[in-house]
């Protein structure tokens, strides 16, 4: 029968298989520390509290909208680099909403 | 005069067809029928906006006024049996599927059940995942994993994987294949909810799984449908997504 010449292989591919999940990088295994980031999504793809599907999530309506967050691992918002706006003014993401880019 | 409870229910009827409920009356009585269409329309038009929330990429492939149109005529028979409307629509594939006017689109409805599981992923239930430390010393022919209640296995008769995939916000394009598909929808450990298309070999061993098989015998079943399944990556991706969970105990 041939699985009978197949399962000690098969055996031998999930031993190691399961070493390696045990060895799963403890990074890997923890959320990441998130903030909510303000200012650097492009338009429809912010972030929202209630989810996927449910309210705000990809509502905002122009590219890095000031008023519209999205998550990103922590510590990072502040450095996230965006175009500078088409007058020329840089523009950085901010972990409080911003007036600016608000859509009319 | 009507008691409260008989009011509501009695309103909630008029929200359905449209006859004022007895006693009500507005500042101008002969209004009273107009005024209740203010009612009955906000219903509508919150429930078409819920039910867009839910199935964006069913609205973008159908276009903004078809989809209003399916929305009202969904909800016109099925008013949400729960406030919590992110449970509400799961009949909605279904919907689409036995509606003859969309005989000519039949991935619809395998799209809008990808879109269903993935808020019912978002919403799931947490579970804590299963500790690597059990698994370096585990016998494979009796160790049972589980799986988080955020995961979801799809067998699709169309390609929705990829027409979902292909709806999504910078997503290059790129031919649909043929023939159908699997689905694997779960949420990873940073809540983002992802749609992975499987190949026949993952689908067996998921499936397999699901079913509380021992991990040697739902790998045996991959190597059955894929003959060249090599567990490993779809074991270790899952482990980082956090949904591997402890199994019952054999």
């Amino acid at each position: 029968m041939s699985t009978m010449t197949a399962m000690p292989a098969l055996g031998a591919t999930l031993a190691c298989a399961l070493a390696a999940m045990a060895a799963t990088p403890l990074a890997a295994q923890e959320a990441q520390e998130m903030e909510k980031c303000y200012g650097v999504a492009l338009a429809g793809q912010n972030d929202c509290a209630a989810g996927p599907g449910t309210t705000c999530a990809g509502t905002s309506k122009v590219d890095y909208q000031g008023n519209a967050w999205m998550l990103v691992p922590a510590g990072t918002c502040l450095t996230i680099e965006i175009p500078p706006a088409p007058d020329g003014t840089p523009r950085m993401g901010s972990l409080e909403p911003l007036d600016r880019d608000i859509p009319a | 005069m009507m008691r409260h409870h008989d009011f509501v229910a009695a309103f909630a009827a008029s929200l359905r067809d449209g006859v004022p409920p007895p006693g009500m009356t507005a500042g101008r009585p002969e209004e009273t029928a107009r005024r209740l269409a203010v009612y009955r329309n906000n219903v509508a038009v919150s429930l078409t906006e819920a039910l867009r929330a839910h199935f964006p990429v069913v609205a973008q492939l159908v276009g903004d006024a078809c989809f209003a149109a399916l929305a009202r005529l969904f909800a016109a028979g099925r008013l949400p049996p729960s406030p919590v409307l992110a449970e509400w629509g799961e009949t909605f594939p279904a919907f689409l599927e036995g509606l003859p006017a969309l005989a000519d689109y039949p991935y619809l409805a395998d799209v809008a059940r990808i879109e269903h599981a993935r808020l019912q992923a978002f919403h799931a239930a947490d579970a804590p995942a299963i500790d690597p430390a059990r698994l370096g010393e585990a016998d494979p022919g009796r160790l049972r994993l589980g799986l988080h209640p955020s995961v979801t296995l799809l067998r699709l008769a169309h390609p929705a994987v990829s027409i979902w995939a292909a709806h999504q916000p910078g997503a290059a394009r790129s031919p649909i294949p043929p023939g159908p598909e699997t689905a694997l929808i779960l949420r990873e450990r940073s809540l983002a909810i992802s749609v992975r298309r499987l190949g026949p070999g993952d689908a067996a061993l998921i499936g397999e799984l699901r079913q509380g098989k021992p991990l040697l015998a739902a790998a045996a079943a991959a190597r059955a449908a894929d003959p060249a399944h090599d567990p490993r990556p779809c074991l270790l991706q899952l482990m980082t997504a956090g949904a591997l969970v402890e199994g019952t105990v054999a």
